[in-house]
């Protein structure tokens, strides 16, 4: 190929142009001044948002990839500008998001010398990246950066770090902006030839299945299987639960739909896996929050786990039945061999269930967050893109959001990133502009990040921030009532400011919502607020708690479906991971 | 979790690129794996490069943590030879200190071994013993009555048998 001179900074954007990259969030810097200069000098149209600290960029890069389903670029300067995006990395690998980071780094002369700003964020990054690298000549800047988009994006998807000297983005250079990737260690599995056999295998189990129950995971959304899996589940009758970050893999009002499962999850979707006879898992890792106790999980049923990552297999459940593969190649490889089952039976035990042991919260008393949310789905009819924070909260909006819409409830599962929401609503507004973008937060994670309001506002970006105020760290505060006598411990959030005036201290519309009699005109207001972001402080009931609730570590049989009489026996600790 | 000691014995086929070794290491480190010796050598096509890797821990996870080495984007394939009839070769160097007139015995138990001396003062011998790593450990077994003054080992590197490729 034909090379070209220009600077290494000009070919770093010349490559991204190539990807198609829409937007650069950011943080300037002295090892990334030539990059961005060349932002100016060559004249791109990929848009650079300047965020308020490089964790912002981190998560706004994942919550815009989380929404489109395209990585976006984060950029941000070396040492403590590199190390500031770690969280974000970590989440977006725990939940297998594509994201591209290009840190700048010292010059090559000096790596290693302790160099004025100079992190190896090359090592420290390792464990929490798909796959990284330290760039040795700008010569391969036009290759590393089509590598690393090819890697984020194929299989399993993550983030991708390139660290980046320098006097790599500074220099003038010939460059082949076509140059071939050379990465034949790589396997993506996602063209695989799906195994006929295990196709055949796992068509055999469900003819022999009455109580099928289908598992989708966030695997299902990054194929965009949905309506692939629908079809699957109608063709056979079979009921459909998914995980929380599989959330629209199946519209949650589908008669077939169970909603999610897990330790906050529907008590009928936890009945269903305790009762099915066969569990079909697409797309999800088994996690322990919907595991319980992994050695009692799912013992009376056959287990098919249908993975692209190899390395999923096995790993916190052995299979009876796996297959390698894309879900939605899996699903059209299944569809013809599969019919419908004897399902009637299970569904109208299901359908029972799920009049039984609804979701339900009081509308009396002290505000409740659940009220808040309930009132925002029905208002918004269903159809906005929520994001949520960590917390209580973020197992409310799951339960009282339902979401019928794939990519639409972008929420930090793996990692449980406090932090996460603000700046991720934003890149999801940036990535989805026509859209109305939710993002609940509580009081705790929102003060994590709370500085990307200006970013918010700076952008006019109509994103409804709710905070969901209880003064608490609720969710810690629900283990210490439940587990440890009741001794809050490190989760009284008292000093919190007023976060209507804080968000009016950056041109942003707050509203005060305290009682449950004003949510409705509140929310209504703040929906039809139309001039930039809003805020709407809601001030919440301080000690209420998540139910159902399975206790770390415990079976699912153990799930607590509604809060515990006062005087009930004291429950024990649990002994699961957090 | 059972806490077997058996050494497994893998073999993986890598990208010659910085770093490689780093996130090899790491997969291991993190689920509480000791990497026992390890021997990494260019290929023929120079771009790769072979590491012989001697692993202990738990039994159970290992399959799981070889499916995660195998999918570093740098790795073509891990392979455990732990239970296959493969050459396994290793080579040692012995230093034990041992005056002219006290020699004998121990050059008569470096012949049974196969050895070759490679080094000879008044005080010391350095002995080369290269063969399967349990011949080498029953050298040390009887070299121990004489002072060692260090050993080293290289590790074991592994060959399939036959034309099939490692």
């Amino acid at each position: 190929m034909e090379k070209i001179m220009m600077d290494g900074g000009q070919a770093i954007i010349r490559s991204l142009e190539a990807e198609g990259v829409e937007y650069i969030f950011g943080y300037s810097g002295g090892s990334v001044i030539p990059i961005f200069d060349a932002l100016i000098t060559t004249k791109t149209k990929i848009k650079f948002v300047l965020v308020r600290h490089e964790q912002g960029a981190a998560h706004m890069a994942d919550g815009y990839a989380r929404a489109t389903g395209k990585p976006a670029v984060v950029l941000v300067t070396s040492g403590p500008g590199a190390t500031n995006i770690i969280t974000g990395v970590m989440t977006a690998h725990m939940d297998s998001v594509p994201m591209i980071c290009l840190t700048g780094q010292s010059v090559s002369w000096m790596i290693g010398k302790d160099a004025f700003q100079e992190a190896d964020i090359f090592d420290i990054s390792m464990p929490v990246v798909k796959h990284s690298y330290l760039l040795k000549s700008s010569d391969d800047i036009p290759r590393t950066i089509r590598e690393a988009f090819h890697i984020a994006t194929t299989g399993r998807p993550g983030p991708v770090l390139i660290d980046i000297p320098k006097d790599m983005s500074a220099g003038p250079m010939s460059v082949d902006l076509f140059a071939e990737m050379d990465i034949p260690g790589y396997k993506t599995h996602e063209n695989d030839e799906v195994n006929p056999q295990h196709i055949q295998d796992i068509a055999e189990a469900l003819s022999k299945s009455h109580k099928p129950l289908i598992l989708a995971g966030h695997g299902v959304l990054i194929s965009g299987a949905q309506d692939a899996l629908l079809e699957l589940a109608q063709k056979l009758k079979a009921p459909v639960t998914t995980t929380l970050l599989g959330k629209g893999a199946i519209p949650e009002t589908h008669e077939l739909s169970l909603g999610w499962l897990g330790m906050h999850g529907s008590a009928y979707a936890n009945k269903a896996v305790c009762e099915c006879d066969l569990l079909l898992n697409f797309g999800s890792r088994f996690d322990d929050r919907i595991l319980g106790d992994p050695a009692q999980f799912c013992k009376q049923a056959k287990i098919i786990h249908v993975d692209i990552d190899p390395s999923e297999i096995g790993k916190m459940i052995d299979p009876d039945i796996h297959c390698i593969g894309d879900a939605l190649k899996v699903i059209e490889a299944l569809m013809p061999h599969v019919a419908e089952l004897n399902t009637s039976a299970w569904l109208k035990k299901l359908d029972g269930w799920k009049q039984q042991y609804p979701f339900k919260f009081k509308r009396q008393g002290n505000l409740k967050m659940q009220h808040v949310i309930d009132e925002f789905y029905k208002l918004s009819d269903g159809k906005a893109i929520v994001v949520t924070d960590v917390g209580q909260h973020q197992m409310w909006a799951g339960q009282f959001y339902k979401t019928d819409h794939p990519n639409s409830f972008l929420t930090s599962g793996g990692a449980g990133t406090m932090g996460f929401g603000l700046p991720a609503a934003i890149g999801a507004q940036f990535g989805k502009p026509d859209e109305l973008v939710v993002c609940f937060c509580g009081d705790g994670g929102f003060q994590m990040t709370l500085f990307e309001l200006a970013t918010a506002a700076l952008y006019k970006l109509p994103i409804k921030i709710v905070v969901l105020n209880n003064h608490y760290l609720g969710m810690v505060r629900q283990w210490q009532e439940l587990f440890y006598d009741d001794r809050t411990s490190g989760v009284d959030l008292e000093g919190n400011p007023d976060f209507v005036k804080l968000a009016e201290a950056y041109g942003i519309k707050g509203f005060n919502l305290r009682r449950p009699g004003d949510a409705k005109r509140i929310i209504k207001a703040a929906l039809e607020y139309n001039d930039g972001p809003c805020l709407i402080n809601c001030e919440v009931e301080k000690t209420d708690n998540v139910f159902p609730m399975i206790p770390a570590g415990k079976p699912i049989e153990a799930m607590i479906i509604e809060a515990p009489k006062a005087g009930s026996k004291k429950l024990e600790k649990p002994t699961g991971s957090t | 979790m059972t806490n077997n000691k058996t050494i497994h014995t893998l073999s993986v086929y890598v990208t010659n690129k910085p770093g490689v070794l780093a996130r090899i290491a790491q997969t291991f480190s993190r689920r509480g794996y000791n990497i026992e010796s390890l021997v990494v050598s260019s290929a023929i096509d120079g771009n790769f490069s072979r590491m012989t890797i001697g692993v202990s821990g738990a039994e159970d996870g290992l399959g799981q943590i070889i499916k995660q080495v195998g999918k570093l984007v740098d790795v073509l394939h891990c392979t455990d030879h732990t239970f296959d009839d493969a050459v396994v070769k290793e080579m040692g160097l012995i230093k034990i200190a041992v005056a002219a007139e006290d020699r004998g015995e121990a050059l008569q138990i470096a012949e049974h071994f196969g050895c070759k001396t490679v080094d000879l003062t008044d005080e010391s011998i350095i002995l080369q013993v290269v063969g399967d790593p349990a011949k080498i450990d029953a050298l040390m077994e009887m070299i121990h009555k004489f002072k060692i003054i260090e050993i080293v080992r290289t590790g074991k590197v592994l060959m399939s048998r036959g034309v099939e490729i490692t």
